[in-house]
C-alpha cells in the first residue's frame, strides 16, 4: 500500500467546476425532504437502519441468541426494507455523481488530514475506525445524526435536533481545536 | 424479507437515497477537508448546505403540515441522551472526518478510510444494543419532554421561526462569502 501511489491520484483536481454551490445542493435536499415527508412517510436519515445493521453483523461475533434476546434489536430487527435500503441509495446516488464528474478516487489520507496531522495510513485508518464508533453511539444515544436529527429534525423546528446541533458542533470544535493543535506542537 | 418486493417501497428508498447521495457529493460534504475544515472555521460549506436545507426543507414540510398533507415525525426530547449523544456526536465526526450518511457516500466515491469508519460505526452500534438496557434506564428518562417543537415552548409560532432563520442565515452567508473572496 504505497503512500505514493493514492498521493499521485489524488493530485487529480477536476473536482471543482464540477461542484454545485452549496445553497443549490442544501436547497436541493431540502426539497428531497419534501417529498421524503409527503411520498416516502419516512423523513430522511441514517442510524437507525444502520444500528438495525449492526444487529446482523453481531450475529456470528456475539452468537444469533444474544442477538435475538437483546432489547435494543428487538425493537429494531433487521430487515432489507426502506431504510435499509435508503443506505444503499445513498452510496449508488455518491458514486453515480463522482463517476459523471470524474472525481471517484481511491483516498487512504485525505488532504487536511496528511497536510495537519501527517500521511500515516494506520494513524489515519485508527481515529476513523474510533471516530466512527464513537459517533455511531452518540447517534444512537441521541436518537439520531446529521442527517435525521440535523436536518429533517431540525427543519421539523423539534426541540431535541437544536439540541443536537447546537451541542454537537460545541464539541466538534473543541475536538477540532485539541486534534488539529497537537500536532504543531 | 417480502416488503423488499413490496410495490413502490424499493424504488422508492433507492431513488430517494440515492438523490441524496448525489446531492451530498454535489454539495461537496462527502469531503473529508471540507467537513474538518467546517470544524477548523476554514470553510463554511457545510453549515451553508445544512442550513439551506432546513429552511427549504422546513417551510415547505410546514406548510404541507398545515394543510395536513404530511405528520411531523418528531424526535424525543430526552435532553440528558441528545445532549450527551451529541456531545460524543461532535468529537466522533472530527475523528472520523465524515457523519454517518456523508461517509456512506464517500465510501462510494473511493474514500478507503470512510469504509474503516463505517466498520467503526458497526462496533459503536452494537456496544450502543450491548449498553441499551442500562441507557434507557438511567438516561434516556432524564428530561424526557417528549416530541416537542421550538414553536410549543416558545409560543412563537413556526413561520416566524423560519423567518428569523432565513434572516440570520442570509446575514451570515453574505459574511462567509466576503470572507472568502479575499
Amino acid at each position: 500500500m504505497s503512500m505514493a501511489t493514492t498521493h499521485e491520484i489524488g493530485v487529480r483536481e477536476s473536482a471543482s467546476r464540477m461542484d454545485w454551490t452549496p445553497y443549490l445542493a442544501g436547497a436541493g435536499i431540502g426539497v428531497l425532504s419534501w417529498i421524503a415527508f409527503a411520498i416516502a412517510k419516512d423523513p430522511i436519515g441514517v442510524t437507525t437502519a444502520y444500528g438495525r445493521l449492526a444487529g446482523e453483523v453481531a450475529i456470528p461475533l456475539l452468537g444469533a441468541d444474544t442477538v435475538a434476546n437483546n432489547t435494543y434489536w428487538k425493537q429494531a430487527p433487521f430487515a432489507l426494507d426502506y431504510g435499509v435500503l435508503f443506505l444503499v441509495g445513498i452510496m449508488l446516488g455518491a458514486f453515480i455523481s463522482s463517476i459523471v464528474s470524474g472525481t471517484f478516487k481511491v483516498e487512504l489520507v485525505p488532504d487536511v488530514w496528511r497536510q495537519e496531522l501527517g500521511g500515516s495510513v494506520w494513524k489515519r485508518f485508527a481515529y476513523a475506525f474510533l471516530g466512527g464508533a464513537i459517533i455511531m453511539y452518540g447517534a444512537r444515544l441521541a436518537g439520531g445524526c446529521t442527517s435525521g436529527h440535523g436536518i429533517s429534525g431540525g427543519l421539523q423546528l423539534a426541540v431535541s435536533s437544536w439540541l443536537f446541533l447546537g451541542v454537537m458542533f460545541a464539541t466538534g470544535l473543541v475536538a477540532s481545536a485539541i486534534l488539529f493543535h497537537a500536532k504543531k506542537a | 424479507m417480502s416488503n423488499l418486493f413490496a410495490p413502490g417501497s424499493v424504488l422508492l428508498a433507492l431513488l430517494i437515497g440515492a438523490a441524496f447521495g448525489f446531492l451530498l457529493h454535489r454539495g461537496r460534504v462527502t469531503s473529508c477537508n471540507v467537513i474538518e475544515n467546517q470544524f477548523r472555521l476554514k470553510d463554511f460549506t457545510v453549515l451553508k448546505v445544512m442550513l439551506t436545507a432546513i429552511i427549504v426543507g422546513g417551510v415547505g414540510v410546514m406548510m404541507m403540515a398545515d394543510a395536513s398533507i404530511v405528520k411531523y415525525a418528531v424526535k424525543d426530547a430526552n435532553l440528558l441522551g441528545v445532549a450527551l449523544g451529541a456531545a460524543l456526536f461532535g468529537v466522533g465526526m472530527v475523528f472520523y472526518g465524515y457523519c454517518p450518511g456523508t461517509g456512506l457516500a464517500a465510501i462510494a466515491t473511493g474514500s478507503v478510510h470512510a469504509l474503516v469508519g463505517a466498520l467503526g460505526m458497526i462496533a459503536g452500534g452494537i456496544l450502543f444494543a450491548l449498553s441499551f438496557d442500562w441507557v434507557k434506564a438511567n438516561i434516556l428518562t432524564v428530561g424526557a419532554y417528549g416530541k416537542i417543537r421550538l414553536p410549543d415552548i416558545t409560543g412563537v409560532p413556526a413561520p416566524v421561526w423560519f423567518a428569523g432563520l432565513a434572516v440570520l442565515a442570509v446575514a451570515f452567508f453574505i459574511w462567509t462569502e466576503r470572507r472568502q473572496t479575499h
